[in-house]
């Protein structure tokens, strides 16, 4: 925390150009991030490899939009008793699903807790669609359809909201986000706050925001939602993962949603 | 099977030099790769050609072996001649083809 607020004093005293010096290893190029960075905050883009940035850019090597494809083509395939498709109700996604991308995850009053985007659309298709849900966040079809909706909102900042009913649930997810944990004694902010931009062995440490996914990593070679990265990050800190859409998850999935508040959704980004 | 996706300019004009993009979806299972569970090795599937041809010949083609990422993306460059169709093939292990024809308009 010491460096992070070291941080916002050295940004704010110096001119935009200059706050990726925020403590940071990438400090030596002084250059200013333009949309990839709100304030102190940085995406994940920034501290990608130009090789890796060049494909994310790419409108058509970007592998992710593949997923996108088949989330388009899903938005309108009629499934389950119902009869029905997403179109049915929402019509076209550009309008209807405009902004919903920077908004997720939500506290749902029916469940009285927090739900996440891949819930709340296998939600739609078990009671209004009548038909079955996806089975997983990673399988193709889930992982198409919620980028597909993400995308839709690209561009536009993060915007999550923390009032009212979901207070108690952002603090579980600050607690989560900060409380050590595994072998190793770790907490998220371990890397993502004190160290980001330094070197963990080989790899370049980002802040952990999470405004581009589900994000294609070429380590995985295809894209992932951002509870499948949480389980990666805490089985490296050999501590026992939480399950894909647990309401841990969730939690974490707002407070860190709320930390990269500002920054554009990137839906569907490439990382390493 | 896969899904390709590929991208010209709407129009070029006669002899002029255009980028071709192309994207298509596969596993590119290298045949390295072990089962966890049950330890057999996983067979190789790959895209091992691609071939695009543009005025009745092939002007473009490659062969491709393992240690090519998932999702291979390939871009070329083509002098434009005619319009008519560009056809793009791609041949996986075992002998599956993905093809896909796109129109090219030389103005």
């Amino acid at each position: 925390m010491k460096k992070l607020n070291l941080g916002i004093i050295v940004a704010s005293a110096l001119a935009i150009g200059l706050s990726a010096f925020a403590g940071t290893a990438m400090a030596g190029k002084k250059k200013g991030w333009g949309k990839y960075q709100v304030e102190d905050r940085r995406s994940g883009y920034t501290y990608a490899t130009k090789e890796t940035q060049a494909i994310q850019d790419n409108d058509l090597g970007n592998p992710a939009l593949l997923w996108l494809d088949e989330g388009e083509a899903l938005w309108s395939k009629k499934d389950g008793k119902a009869g029905k498709s997403c179109a049915s109700c929402h019509g076209a996604a550009a309008d209807s699903m405009k902004s919903v991308g920077t908004s997720w995850p939500k506290y749902s009053k029916k469940l009285g807790k927090m739900q996440s985007l891949e819930q709340r659309i296998n939600q739609c298709r078990t009671e209004n669609m009548k038909a079955k849900p996806f089975k997983k966040f990673d399988s193709k079809e889930m992982l198409g359809t919620v980028i597909y909706v993400r995308n839709q909102s690209a561009g536009l900042p993060m915007n999550v909201s923390i009032d009212g009913p979901v207070i108690p649930f952002f603090e579980k997810g600050k607690k989560f986000f900060y409380q050590r944990r595994g072998q190793l004694d770790m907490s998220c902010a371990h890397c993502h706050e004190d160290n980001a931009g330094n070197k963990i062995r080989a790899n370049l440490l980002s802040e952990g925001q999470s405004n581009g996914f589900p994000t294609y990593r070429l380590k995985w070679q295809k894209p992932g939602s951002i509870h499948r990265r949480f389980k990666g990050c805490n089985k490296q800190v050999r501590a026992k993962p939480f399950k894909v859409g647990s309401d841990e998850y969730n939690n974490l999935e707002l407070f860190v949603a709320w930390r990269g508040r500002g920054l554009p959704v990137e839906t569907p980004a490439v990382r390493n | 099977m896969a899904k390709a996706r590929v991208k010209v300019p709407k129009s070029v004009k006669a002899g002029e030099v255009f980028l071709v993009k192309t994207l298509i979806s596969h596993k590119m299972e290298t045949g390295q790769r072990k089962d966890k569970k049950t330890g057999k090795k996983i067979p190789r599937k790959i895209i091992n050609k691609f071939s695009c041809s543009y005025g009745g010949k092939e002007v473009f083609g490659s062969d491709i072996h393992p240690a090519v990422a998932a999702n291979p993306y390939i871009a070329f460059h083509v002098k434009a001649s005619e319009s008519g169709p560009m056809s793009f093939k791609w041949t996986e292990d075992g002998g599956k083809v993905t093809e896909k024809t796109v129109t090219i308009k030389v103005s």
